[in-house]
């Protein structure tokens, strides 16, 4: 509809604009490397647009200032990393059994404990799999480029409302920190919905709302339970995001997100160019719901899987849920804040070509 | 809950006493003489005088007061340990024009709601804290708080509580008074009909503070745990006057309203 309007940006940037654009008017955050532009983007265009900033105190007090907007029916949200991140799980826990929509930036780091600030991919199952105490999940969503940043921010936002449940952006210190340009188009100013539930004025003319999270009777909490599970599961059939690329006519399929996938895009082509080795990628952009049905369906056409990740093996414990023994798996890590280079993904994808069994390089759960 | 308990409709030809607008049909759960009751009212009285019932958004803690949503009658949030003033933060935030309270007790606000509290204050957020002091952890069977006098036995302080190992009893609105952003601090009391009245006049103006956009408005109430004091009502209240209040002056630590040469 619109033509395309580019504008060269950093990763944080384009979140923070992402949210605004999607109708966001609540911000709250504590300063934290290597997120920060975020918080400082926030602090002159959240109030801007006629949005509240504050910086918090901590973590805590940000995600459960979050935590009192969403009730109010605003779109709101809070960004930081992987400690800060960790803070904020009692307040995400919280919201995911008030079924608050929201939206929850990780600009991961190096973990654990104070790590360094350089990226990494390890706070994947914290991310995937609740990461506070509970039985809940949260969408969670991997931007791997600026462009990303702005859109899947702006998407977070409506499924947040959408399902009522916490929308994570799970991005690193590289996609938070490098510029590219975003196509303004994508993201057209709008709206947030109104919500009936929210708490707030004019409760004389309708019944009043009340957000709670305690159910003493296991009765009444198994209720609750088997509502969320109905609407994870809802979740779960309809969002399911990811990327093919040059997977049609690959022997080698690589499986990444994030940061990671960008180095293995480069290898790929290079790869190919050099035609050494033919190698596709699935990048996948919703880790949970984690897209299980694509993969569980190419799978066998490929001699071997690479799953990349900065890490020492998350998401490759998807991907064999996905594919279970079908088709060889293997993991490559990296540690540290280190970023993968384009030959040594290039080395890996090619041994693998050569001994698709390896049991060197073969993931597998059984030690 | 299943049985719900409810108050029956008042039978008297000509009323004199009834129940607040903004409280609920529900009884109240809380122990036999203990102080939340009261306060309760206490905050229901004043949201109706105030004529806030369509705009009242309660924050409630996590504490024997938890479930204080089935009591008010206005929208409520239920929020996590200690963080009541920043959910509060959120939600003024977003309505300006609310009449937001949180009701807190002395474990959430005073130990692990520290933090929360204090920046709350300090912004000057347009809130009114109800602080409920029973110097114990009441919910959870009767812990050592923040609070808890020197040498008062609980169930983490069983030979009392020792100030070389443990700290004494936090003064909270003397703390909080010396911050820019209250409005209104003070301590009252619900030991006695003639505290309760007074703790009564507190709360309208750390209402009004907020009402006015003042600034942010504490109460600190002390009242009685008797059943972790191990003690009946009647003695508990007791012990407010005689020992609490040593350790907790009542009174007021600021107030704009009376302070004219402040604006
Ligand atoms: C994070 C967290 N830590 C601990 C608890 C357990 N807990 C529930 S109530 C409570 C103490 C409440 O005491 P207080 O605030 O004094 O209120 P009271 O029960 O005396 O009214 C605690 C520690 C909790 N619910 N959440």
């Amino acid at each position: 509809m619109s033509e395309s309007q580019r504008e060269l940006m950093k990763g944080n940037h384009a979140m923070c604009l992402g949210a605004i654009r999607s109708g966001a008017r609540a911000y709250y955050g504590y300063p934290i490397t290597p997120q920060n532009e975020a918080t400082e983007y926030m602090s002159f265009h959240m109030p801007k647009a006629g949005g509240s900033f504050i910086q918090a105190e901590s973590e805590i007090a940000a995600i459960n200032m979050v935590f009192g907007a969403a009730a109010a029916g605003v779109r709101a949200m809070t960004s930081s990393s992987s400690p800060g991140i960790s803070l904020k799980q009692e307040g995400i826990s919280y919201i995911a059994m008030a079924e608050l929509p929201c939206v929850i930036a990780n600009v991961v780091r190096c973990g654990p404990g104070l790590g360094n600030i350089a990226p990494h991919q390890g706070d994947y199952f914290q991310a995937t799999r609740g990461g506070g105490h509970g039985d809940y999940r949260t969408i969670t969503l991997a931007p791997a480029s600026v462009q990303e940043m702005a859109q899947l921010t702006y998407k977070a936002f409506d499924l947040a409302d959408e399902y009522r449940n916490p929308s994570l952006i799970l991005s690193d210190g590289v996609i938070g920190q490098m510029m590219e340009p975003v196509d303004l188009a994508t993201i057209p100013a709008k709206d947030a919905p109104k919500k009936d539930w929210a708490v707030g004025l004019g409760q004389d003319k309708r019944e009043r709302n009340v957000h709670t999270t305690i159910y003493l009777e296991p009765e009444d909490m198994a209720q609750m339970h088997l509502k969320l599970i109905d609407k994870y599961d809802r979740i779960r059939r309809e969002v399911q995001y990811y990327e093919e690329f040059r997977t049609e006519d690959a022997d080698i399929l690589i499986v990444s997100y994030g940061n990671s996938s960008r180095v293995a895009r480069t290898a790929i082509r290079h790869l190919r160019e050099e035609g050494k080795v033919k190698a596709g990628m699935l990048r996948t952009i919703s880790l949970w719901p984690y897209p299980y049905r694509i993969l569980n369906e190419i799978a066998s056409n490929y001699k071997a899987i690479l799953v990349l990740e900065m890490n020492w093996g998350q998401m490759v414990e998807d991907v064999r849920l996905a594919i279970g023994d079908k088709t060889p798996i293997h993991f490559a890590g990296k540690h540290g804040g280190l970023l993968f280079t384009p030959a040594e993904i290039e080395e890996f994808v090619c041994a693998i070509d050569k001994d698709p069994n390896n049991p060197k390089t073969a993931w597998t759960p059984i030690r | 809950m299943s049985d719900v308990k409810t108050i029956a409709e008042p039978v008297q030809e000509k009323l004199v006493f009834d129940r607040p607008k903004s409280l609920t049909k529900r009884g109240f759960t809380y122990c036999p003489g203990c102080g939340h009751g009261v306060i309760h009212r206490l905050v229901a009285e004043l949201i109706d005088e105030f004529g806030v019932q369509d705009r009242a958004i309660g924050m409630a803690s996590v504490g024997c007061s938890v479930f204080s949503y089935w009591f008010f009658d206005c929208d409520f949030i239920s929020c996590a340990h200690g963080r009541a003033p920043a959910t509060a933060t959120g939600v003024k935030r977003a309505h300006p024009d609310a009449f937001v309270f949180s009701y807190q007790g002395d474990g959430d606000l005073a130990s692990i709601g520290m933090a929360e509290i204090m920046h709350a204050a300090n912004r000057g957020e347009q809130i009114t804290v109800i602080f409920v002091n029973n110097a114990i952890y009441g919910m959870t069977g009767g812990q050592m708080a923040p609070t808890t006098l020197e040498n008062m036995v609980t169930t983490t302080s069983p030979l009392g509580r020792d100030p070389i190992l443990a700290g004494g009893p936090i003064r909270m609105v003397e703390i909080l008074a010396n911050l820019d952003g209250v409005a209104f601090a003070a301590r009252g009391s619900s030991s006695s009909p003639r505290n309760i009245l007074k703790a009564k006049a507190y709360m309208k103006k750390a209402f009004r503070s907020q009402i006015e956009k003042k600034g942010f408005g504490i109460v600190e109430i002390l009242s009685n745990c008797n059943t972790n004091w191990r003690k009946t009502p009647q003695e508990a209240n007791k012990f407010i006057d005689e020992e609490m209040v040593k350790a907790f002056p009542l009174g007021v630590y600021k107030d704009v309203f009376a302070d004219k040469s402040k604006k």
